[in-house]
């Protein structure tokens, strides 16, 4: 069942425009003569929706629970027990309730969800998601008049997650979002990928995926769901404040202090591909942006 | 014996060009393999400026001369691998797209830096000959110190760009540190021996 369709992951006018902005990127005469070559003119004419293939989406991680490099989640996570597992929701709400994955499962229906995810980093993928929205989740409690935010609560397990004996972060991960943010119907919890079940490496059993924010706001293997009053202190703000906000929107108004936001690498493009231009709200401005009227994004980044 | 020292060296030196070649050719480089050959670069550069800088410091601890020899050979190495670093930056991942590698040198510190870096190690490259090392006389000698400004350089462009794991660049900056402060040292000595 595939509720999202591909014209729908990049408003329709952006798709057409691409060609124009590939011209306008400017390439070097070298590129241009590369070009001609039909091998690499591939490599340049691939189209920035195709699906990333399984092997890189589950080979090149940010995942630091199991390690720093990109290779390091899928090599440290084979063994990671996800079962039994089970997630609360608790905090500013009538009555916390425990929810197990057995029984996620059976009252949630997965469904694909194909969407861009973009790195901090500066790189992005195409992900056949699979999943269901977390306001159906949400909506199984009752938030009192305090609940503003949700925050996200990771697994902590250093026994099982190499990453964690090490203070890279302040664990357990922690991520939020404003309640309105948590219940838009894009904020999606995944259960798998490309039709199975998620691999340890990507986040299983359960992880959050909002598609118009950068990589690091998804929480992977997340046990708990607190709604709060006050705007959550995220792992990554709390390492930098500077460099990492609490919204996180995809921006490329916004420079990173290290990283370009105006351009991405679609990974499995290949050595010769460009950069291309990042999206605002990485593309689904057409259904987030209303959510941050008046505000201004350059403060809130 | 001594006849094949420099060119072992020089092969030796040559070895992680031929790697990363190697890799780009048959395609081993990973999803990002742009990055790679920035980070792969890079870090080679890094590695040069520390064996270039050991060099000296090796001659007054084995009291051996010969390491001397080699000292311009990996210099002009580290400008190699230096030159190949910014042109993967410039060429492969921005395309000679001048605005925003402008932008970047303007506004990120560890690109302004390394960029700082690499201005530097120009004049020392023009300057690395025989001929010019007599043609300077002293100031030959002064002007090569900027290799000290040139190594801390490199190691805080590594430094600042480290997302937040510093293990491997603060390692290269303390041993640039540790050969810098062999100068000093070196330094007194001789100054001891009047």
């Amino acid at each position: 069942m595939k509720t999202i369709k591909y014209s729908k992951i990049t408003p329709e006018s952006v798709y057409k425009n691409r060609r124009s902005f590939l011209k306008k990127l400017g390439f070097g005469a070298s590129t241009l003569a590369l070009s001609s070559i039909p091998l690499v003119n591939n490599g340049l004419a691939k189209d920035r929706n195709e699906l990333t293939s399984y092997k890189d989406i589950t080979t090149y991680n940010n995942y630091y629970e199991f390690g720093t490099s990109k290779g390091d989640p899928y090599k440290n996570s084979q063994t990671f027990k996800t079962s039994p597992w089970e997630i609360s929701l608790e905090g500013e709400i009538d009555k916390p309730i425990k929810l197990s994955m057995e029984e996620i499962s059976e009252i949630f229906l997965s469904e694909e969800r194909i969407y861009r995810l973009r790195c901090v980093e500066g790189w992005s993928m195409v992900i056949p998601w699979l999943g269901f929205s977390l306001s159906e989740l949400l909506s199984k409690v009752k938030p009192t008049s305090k609940a503003k935010f949700v925050e996200f609560e990771s697994v902590y397990d250093p026994e099982q997650m190499k990453g964690q004996r090490y203070p890279v972060l302040n664990w357990p991960y922690k991520e939020g979002l404003r309640i309105d943010e948590a219940m838009h119907p894009l904020t999606t919890v995944v259960t798998g990928l490309y039709g199975r079940k998620l691999p340890n490496q990507n986040g299983a059993p359960l992880r959050i995926f909002i598609p118009w924010k950068y990589g690091f706001k998804s929480a992977k293997a997340i046990v708990k769901i607190k709604f709060v009053e006050k705007m959550p202190m995220s792992s990554w703000m709390w390492a930098s404040p500077r460099e990492y906000g609490f919204y996180s929107n995809v921006n490329p108004n916004v420079n990173h202090p290290r990283w370009s936001q105006a351009t991405e690498r679609i990974i499995g493009e290949g050595i010769w591909a460009p950069r291309v231009k990042t999206l605002m709200f990485n593309g689904y401005g057409d259904q987030v942006a209303n959510l941050y009227t008046g505000m201004d994004l350059k403060k809130n980044f | 014996m001594k006849k094949y020292l420099k060119p072992s060296i020089f092969f030796l030196s040559s070895l992680p060009f031929i790697f990363i070649f190697y890799k780009i050719g048959f395609n081993k480089l990973g999803p990002e393999p742009v990055k790679e050959i920035t980070h792969f670069t890079g870090e080679w550069t890094l590695i040069f400026i520390c064996l270039t800088l050991s060099m000296s410091p090796l001659k007054k601890i084995t009291n051996i001369s010969v390491w001397i020899n080699f000292r311009r050979m990996l210099g002009l190495f580290v400008f190699f691998y230096a030159t190949l670093h910014l042109l993967t930056y410039v060429g492969l991942d921005y395309r000679f797209n001048w605005q925003p590698i402008i932008d970047d040198v303007v506004k990120k510190k560890y690109v302004f830096i390394g960029f700082a870096a690499w201005l530097l190690l120009i004049p020392l490259t023009i300057t690395s000959s025989k001929k010019m090392m007599k043609l300077l006389k002293n100031n030959w000698k002064k002007l090569h110190r900027l290799v000290y400004a040139i190594a801390i350089f490199g190691s805080l462009h590594y430094i600042w760009l480290s997302k937040t794991i510093f293990f491997k660049p603060l390692t290269y900056f303390i041993i640039i540190v540790v050969l810098l402060l062999f100068r000093i040292k070196i330094k007194k000595k001789e100054v001891n021996y009047g």
